[in-house]
């Protein structure tokens, strides 16, 4: 078996492979939730005029997962945003095992930088909501 | 208007937005927050927050395009994504504490300055200097495809160019849009950059410094996915038509107009932050 070097073409390209196919995963799952969605209350009166802000089960990741598999149409919609904003986290993790591969310890350290900022987001920003 | 009529002209209406923002070059998360609060009396937190996830949705499907390229450089970009990431939670966090009246001035402005910066022609001096210390350690300089085959360039003022890209992930955060115009202002003015390199560069990371304030949205309810779904689907499609037909248009016009469309919202939405309309 031969292995390709991993220079920083294939890894953007392996990277931007990766997004298109996050972004085609979480379209479709939302896609998935909002056939059920619209076809529950097409005729509802809906409006966004003021904020109420989100159920707990729409906002918290423990929750959110669930919630989609108990087949929550807007849960499910939900999922696929969570997905969507997952994408761009996967890169950063891939990224710093490209630059881990590579031998580039200084860049390895700015991407888990990066990664802490962007798990702290996701995970820790409710706990000083 | 009931769910099925919403539904399918917000969808509608972030198509459009998402096929000329991507035409043009000027993005179209810019123009969906105005769109959603003026037309569709949608609140400035649901607008923002259903705005950020769509800049995700482009950002990240047209990488594959840009990457084909080989224009890009992944170690500015992640480099400079401390920065923005940082500045952007910084910003996801103060759309809770400014009032929606001064966001609404703040996203006037940025507005108007990206219609500015659209028009501008770029005059650039291309002087050669000795390569910067610090952009050598941080191993940024690199080379991309020309013509002529393989263009070497240097990089310049890092500090300056990370400043600018905190303030670019900060105005990010706090109005739930990419700020490409902001981002490639600090690579190619600030850090002299080339073009090419720096726009694609700029794609890259806002998919990156979305992502680092969409976490605090999410947990502060402000994503509804009822909302994000027709904005999310409708501009990641426009974006995707758009870069198809890039190529085969003349696009003068056609940004000429839309920078004009960025003016009138601009002033629409300070307008409706100095009287309180939102």
């Amino acid at each position: 078996m031969t292995v390709k070097p991993l220079n920083d073409e294939r890894v953007e390209a392996l990277i931007a492979n990766l997004l298109r196919a996050g972004v085609v995963i979480a379209a479709l799952v939302v896609i998935g939730g909002a056939v059920p969605y619209l076809a529950a209350h097409p005729r509802a009166h809906v409006t966004y005029r003021t904020f109420q802000g989100e159920p707990d089960e729409l906002k918290a990741v423990h929750q959110i997962i669930p919630n989609a598999f108990s087949g929550d149409p807007r849960g499910i919609m939900q999922l696929g945003l969570l997905l969507l904003i997952a994408t761009p986290i996967a890169r950063v993790v891939f990224s710093a095992g490209a630059f881990a591969v590579e031998g580039d310890r200084m860049y390895v350290g700015f991407t888990l930088i990066v990664l802490a900022v962007l798990l702290y987001s996701l995970f820790g920003s409710f706990l000083i909501a | 208007m009931n769910v099925l009529e919403f539904t399918f002209l917000v969808w509608a209406g972030s198509l459009v937005a998402g096929f000329l923002g991507a035409l043009t070059g000027l993005g179209g998360g810019v123009v969906l927050v105005p769109l959603l609060t003026i037309f569709f009396h949608v609140d400035l937190r649901y607008a923002i927050g259903a705005s950020l996830v769509s800049v995700i949705a482009t950002s990240s499907g047209s990488a594959a395009a840009y990457v084909k390229e080989g224009f890009s450089n992944i170690r500015i970009g992640m480099f400079l994504e401390i920065a923005t990431t940082i500045g952007a939670l910084l910003g996801a966090y103060l759309t809770v504490k400014v009032p929606a009246s001064a966001i609404a001035i703040i996203f006037g402005i940025v507005l108007l300055y990206s219609a500015y910066v659209s028009r501008r022609t770029r005059p650039r001096t291309s002087v050669e200097q000795p390569p910067d210390p610090l952009a050598t350690k941080l191993k940024m300089n690199g080379s991309f495809p020309d013509t002529s085959g393989v263009r070497q360039y240097n990089v310049y003022n890092v500090p300056s160019g990370f400043g600018v890209m905190f303030i670019a992930g900060t105005l990010s955060g706090l109005l739930g849009i990419g700020s490409g115009a902001l981002k490639v202002v600090a690579m190619d003015q600030a850090m002299k950059i080339p073009f090419k390199v720096s726009t694609t560069t700029s794609n890259f990371m806002i998919g990156v410094t979305a992502a680092a304030s969409a976490g605090v949205y999410l947990s502060r309810g402000y994503i509804d996915p009822s909302l994000a779904m027709p904005v999310m689907i409708g501009v990641l499609m426009g974006s995707l038509l758009g870069t198809r037909v890039l190529v085969k248009t003349q696009t003068k016009l056609l940004r000429q107009v839309f920078s004009g469309v960025i003016v009138l919202l601009g002033l629409e939405m300070m307008f409706k932050g100095l009287t309180g309309g939102l």
